[in-house]
């Protein structure tokens, strides 16, 4: 949680919020605690390391992989995870050939149970509005240079699919996946990699 | 409904800004919304993401780009209460008043006086739902709707009349253009559809495949003309 930004004068947004959430609790609407159930949740049980497990076991086990591919919404039931907004899971494979990046431009749809609440930078316009128009140029000023030889797959979120790219393991680990411990694997897997504006 | 949500394509946002070491909520107020947001469905302000997005697509559209994600949610948030009878606009605003807030800031929410009626409750868990078989399959070549209502809808302006080729079907889904203004789930087939940059942006486009999940109604089978396919057929998907 942030307590800088607290010290600073509250914005017109937040007194509303603060108008209507006391509304609310006056009529019995809104529970007490609700608001440290939702900082519990999702700073602590919900992100982006439940999608990195995810992404370290498909590099380590190349028949969870296949199933992660063929239908991501059952392969992450052993995961046991929490936090809505995935009723439909797919999985996105990262290859020398193609490469996949995710956004949704009518909302901010996101795959929230396997990369928890979204990035500021994805829900903005700046995102929204070009990445589907010009994802490899984006993509570079991001940091994230595609070669032309690579196809580029950009995947527009205007449904309840959600949708979560998995990423190449680094380079230089590649030959020793198998000798790394699954937390190694897991810290080197960044949230920004299985949106796809990022590789490792 | 062509509004200022519909953000794909659009030119002159600039450069993606983004943090170093963001934090899940910039401050307490942003998690009061989320928490706000969570217990006003069940409060009886919506029962549909598809309604609670389309509240969010209809607040002011200066507040939609200037007031940030969270003050989306407190626009779309306070059309719904209101809408719905739990809470008046006046005492939002004299509660506001209260605790020290400005008077003449813009208020993102818009209400109106006769809004849709709420419909009935989900049919069931989660928005798949059994449905005829589907018109479509998967190699098919569809062409998009270019028939916009001012209501809900999924299918982005960009992607309006325009051609591309089924790559999946996803079977039955609730669909959002009905279900956001309480007229029903109507379940309807969805289908991944693939265009090619070419197709969406013209023939300056980068190339690139874009993939959208679409609903059956806003599909027609593609035949493509002899003018077409001499034109096309070769970089088309």
């Amino acid at each position: 949680m942030s307590h800088d930004h607290d010290h600073e004068p509250p914005t017109p947004q937040a007194l509303r919020t603060e108008a209507i959430e006391s509304l609310l609790l006056e009529k019995g609407l809104i529970k007490p605690t609700a608001v440290d159930e939702v900082i519990a949740l999702y700073s602590e049980r919900v992100g982006p390391m439940n999608g990195a497990k995810i992404v370290a076991k498909a590099w380590r086990d190349p028949e969870f992989k296949a199933r992660l591919l063929a239908d991501g919404t059952k392969a992450i039931e052993e995961f046991d995870i929490e936090g809505g907004q995935v009723e439909k899971l797919v999985v996105l494979e990262n290859t020398p050939e193609q490469h996949n990046v995710v956004v949704c431009t009518l909302c901010s749809c996101y795959p929230w149970a396997v990369l928890g609440l979204p990035p500021k930078w994805y829900k903005d316009p700046a995102y929204r509005s070009r990445i589907v128009r010009e994802p490899r140029k984006l993509l570079a000023e991001m940091g994230t240079d595609i070669p032309p030889s690579v196809a580029i797959r950009v995947w527009d979120s205007s449904a309840e699919i959600r949708y979560m790219v998995l990423p190449m393991p680094p380079v230089a680990i590649t030959e020793q996946i198998d000798d790394l411990a699954e937390s190694d694997l897991t810290a080197l897997v960044s949230r920004d990699a299985m949106i796809g504006v990022a590789q490792l | 409904m062509d509004g200022i949500h519909d953000l794909g394509g659009k030119h002159g946002f600039g450069s993606v800004q983004r943090e170093q070491d963001e934090l899940v909520f910039h401050g307490h107020w942003e998690a009061k919304m989320f928490a706000i947001m969570r217990c006003s469905g069940p409060a009886g302000a919506w029962y549909s993401a598809d309604r609670f997005r389309h509240l969010v697509e209809r607040i002011d559209p200066i507040s939609y780009l200037d007031d940030g994600y969270y003050g989306r949610w407190l626009g779309g948030v306070e059309t719904g209460l209101i809408e719905a009878g739990i809470l008046q606009q006046d005492e939002i605003q004299q509660r506001y008043l209260e605790l020290g807030g400005e008077p003449s800031v813009r208020v993102a929410a818009r209400p109106i006086d006769h809004p849709d009626s709420m419909g009935d409750p989900p049919a069931g868990p989660g928005s798949q739902r059994p449905v005829p078989a589907p018109l479509f399959k998967k190699g098919d070549r569809v062409v998009t709707s270019i028939d916009v209502k001012p209501g809900h809808t999924r299918l982005p302006a960009y992607a309006r009349g325009k051609v591309g080729r089924v790559v999946q079907c996803h079977a039955g889904w609730v669909f959002p253009d009905t279900n956001a203004h309480g007229e029903g789930e109507q379940p309807q087939n969805l289908y991944t559809v693939e265009f090619s940059g070419q197709s969406l942006w013209g023939d300056s486009s980068e190339v690139m495949s874009l993939y959208l999940d679409l609903f059956e109604p806003y599909l027609s089978r593609h035949f493509p003309s002899k003018f077409d396919s001499e034109k096309s057929e070769a970089s088309s998907i």
